[in-house]
C-alpha cells in the first residue's frame, strides 16, 4: 500500500489542532492551525488537584482531550466520523480498510508507546493524537504534526498505542471529516467564538478553571513552604512541564492563540480590536515563560537556600489579572460588521 | 514572543528534533518557528525523568534483596506508578501491592501474569526476573 499521494506533511506546535488542521485543509478547506485551535474555543485553564497525573495534579492549559475536534465540528458544521473499538483486532483491520479506501485517518494515541518519541519525552500521556496516512509492509506512515518531518511505526507499537487503557484511553480511536463545508462565514463565526472563549475564561462557575483556576494554582504554591522541599521542587518542575512540555504548554497555547487572534482581525476587516488584542497576549505568553523561569531557577536553590514560593505566587497572580484584563478587553470589542 | 527570542538550546530531551513554536516578525506578524528547545524545559524535563529512574533505581536493589517482587522494579522502569499500573490492568491498587510481595508473586497464575505483561510490555520470563543490570526502558 501507498501513501496517500497528495497528502502534505507540516510541522505544528500543538497535536489536536495540528491534526485537525492538516486534515480539514487535506478535504479542501484551508485553516490553518491557529484559526482550528481558536474556531475551536480550545484556550482553558485548570488546575485539577484532585484529578493525579504520575502523583501530580492534573493541570492543563487548554480545553480538554477531543474538544477540539467536537468544537470544529460545532462551529464549523463539518461532519466527523468517529470510531472507537473494543477490540484491538478489529480497531486495526478498520484503519487498514480505511486506508485501503484512500483515507487519511486521525488517531488518539499514548506517547509513552510511540516509538518515534524520544526516550525522555515518554510519558505515560493517553492523549495524542496524530495522523495515518498510509501503510508499507508492516510499518504504518504517520504525520505526526508536533514531528519536523513524517514518522513510521510497526503494527504492533500502533496498536499498543492505540488501545492502552488508563486514564483518557484512547480505545483505539480514530476520527476522519465526511463532509466539509466550503465556505465559512467567518463575520459570523469569529465574533460568537471569540467572545464565548473570552467569557469561558473569565465567568467559570468553578473556582479550578478559567482565570479562576490560575489563581487557584497560584495559591497552592504558598502552601508549599510547609511541604517537604524534594516534594516541593518537584511539584513546581510539573507546572513548568506541563507548561513548557507537554503539547506545546501554556504558554504556547497563548502564542497560538494571539496569531489567531491577529489573523481574525485581518479577515473582520482588520479590526483594531482584535489586533490589540493578539498583541496584549502575546505579553500575556511572555510573562508565563517569565514564571516558567523563575520557578526553575527557585528549583535550581541550594537545600540550604530558602525557596522564595511567595515570589512565584505573585508572579503568577500578575500572569493571572494580565490575562484577565485581555479577556476583559476582548469582551468590549465591537464587531461592526454583523 | 519575538522571533529572535525563540529559544535554540539544542536540548538533549528533545534528541534532535524541534518543536513548532509561535513568534513575531519585527511588523509583529505571527509565524512558525521551529525551536530546538527551551534550557528551561529541559531542566524541567530531566527533574522528571531522574525521579523516575530514582524510583526505579530504589525499586532495583528492593527487588534485588528479594525484599520486593520484580513486578516492583518493571511497574517504575516502565515510568509507572501503582495508579498508572491499576489502570493499565484492570486490578485493584490492593491487589497490585499485594503482589510486591515475593511470596504472593511467586504463586501468581498464569492469566494474572499475562495482564502485567501485557501492560508492561514485557515477556512473562522478562517479568519474573530482573535484568543483569538496571537500565532504562
Amino acid at each position: 500500500m501507498q501513501e496517500q499521494q497528495d497528502f502534505k506533511h507540516r510541522h505544528f506546535a500543538h497535536c489536536e489542532s495540528g491534526v485537525m488542521s492538516l486534515m480539514v485543509s487535506h478535504h479542501g478547506l484551508p485553516l490553518s492551525e491557529a484559526m482550528v485551535f481558536g474556531l475551536s474555543g480550545a484556550l482553558m485553564f485548570a488546575y485539577i488537584p484532585f484529578v493525579k497525573l504520575g502523583g501530580m495534579p492534573l493541570i492543563a492549559y487548554r480545553s480538554r482531550p477531543r474538544s477540539i475536534i467536537k468544537g470544529l465540528q460545532k462551529t464549523l458544521g463539518i461532519k466527523m466520523k468517529m470510531h472507537t473499538f473494543s477490540n484491538p483486532s478489529k480497531g486495526m483491520a478498520t484503519l487498514d480498510a480505511l486506508l485501503q479506501q484512500g483515507h487519511v485517518v486521525g488517531a488518539q494515541s499514548s506517547v509513552f508507546w510511540l516509538p518515534y518519541f524520544p526516550p525522555e519525552m515518554r510519558f505515560h500521556f493517553n492523549a495524542h493524537n496524530l495522523i495515518i496516512v498510509g501503510k508499507e509492509g508492516d510499518d504504518y506512515l504517520i504525520s505526526d504534526p508536533v514531528f519536523e518531518s513524517s514518522q513510521r511505526c510497526a503494527t504492533e507499537d500502533l496498536k499498543k498505542a492505540r488501545f492502552v487503557k488508563g486514564m483518557m484511553a484512547p480505545k483505539g480511536l480514530i476520527y476522519y471529516p465526511l463532509a466539509v463545508p466550503d465556505h465559512i462565514d467567518y463575520q459570523r463565526i469569529l465574533p460568537a467564538v471569540i467572545k464565548r472563549n473570552a467569557k469561558a475564561m473569565l465567568k467559570t462557575p468553578v473556582p479550578i478553571a478559567g482565570i479562576r483556576g490560575i489563581r487557584a494554582l497560584a495559591r497552592s504554591i504558598t502552601r508549599l513552604s510547609g511541604k517537604d522541599p524534594r516534594q516541593a521542587r518537584l511539584f513546581l518542575g510539573h507546572i513548568v512541564r506541563m507548561q513548557e512540555e507537554i503539547g506545546t504548554g501554556g504558554a504556547g497555547f497563548r502564542f497560538i492563540y494571539a496569531s489567531f487572534l491577529q489573523e481574525a482581525g485581518r479577515l473582520l476587516d482588520n479590526n483594531r480590536g482584535l489586533e490589540s488584542a493578539s498583541r496584549e497576549m502575546t505579553i500575556v505568553g511572555d510573562q508565563w515563560r517569565e514564571f516558567a523561569l523563575l520557578a526553575v531557577t527557585t528549583i535550581r536553590k541550594k537545600r540550604n537556600d530558602k525557596m522564595n514560593f511567595s515570589a512565584l505566587t505573585e508572579k503568577l497572580l500578575h500572569v493571572a489579572a494580565a490575562e484577565a484584563e485581555v479577556y476583559q478587553r476582548i469582551l468590549k470589542i465591537r464587531f461592526t460588521c454583523l | 514572543m519575538e522571533q529572535d527570542m525563540v529559544p535554540q538550546d539544542n536540548i538533549s530531551t528533545y534528541a534532535d528534533n524541534k518543536k513548532a513554536v509561535y513568534a513575531t516578525d519585527r511588523s509583529g506578524n505571527y509565524n512558525v518557528i521551529a525551536s530546538s528547545g527551551w534550557e528551561i524545559e529541559e531542566e524541567a524535563t530531566l527533574q522528571a525523568v531522574r525521579e523516575m529512574e530514582r524510583l526505579a533505581r530504589e525499586a532495583y536493589v528492593l527487588a534485588a534483596r528479594g525484599e520486593y517482587s520484580p513486578l516492583f522494579f518493571h511497574m517504575y522502569n516502565r515510568r509507572m506508578d501503582i495508579q498508572v499500573l491499576a489502570e493499565a490492568t484492570g486490578l485493584f491498587k490492593w491487589r497490585i501491592k499485594r503482589h510486591f510481595k515475593p511470596v504472593v508473586f511467586d504463586r501468581l497464575s498464569e492469566k494474572i501474569l499475562a495482564r502485567y505483561s501485557d501492560a508492561l510490555g514485557i515477556s512473562r520470563q522478562k517479568l519474573c526476573s530482573l535484568p543483569q543490570q538496571n537500565r532504562n526502558l
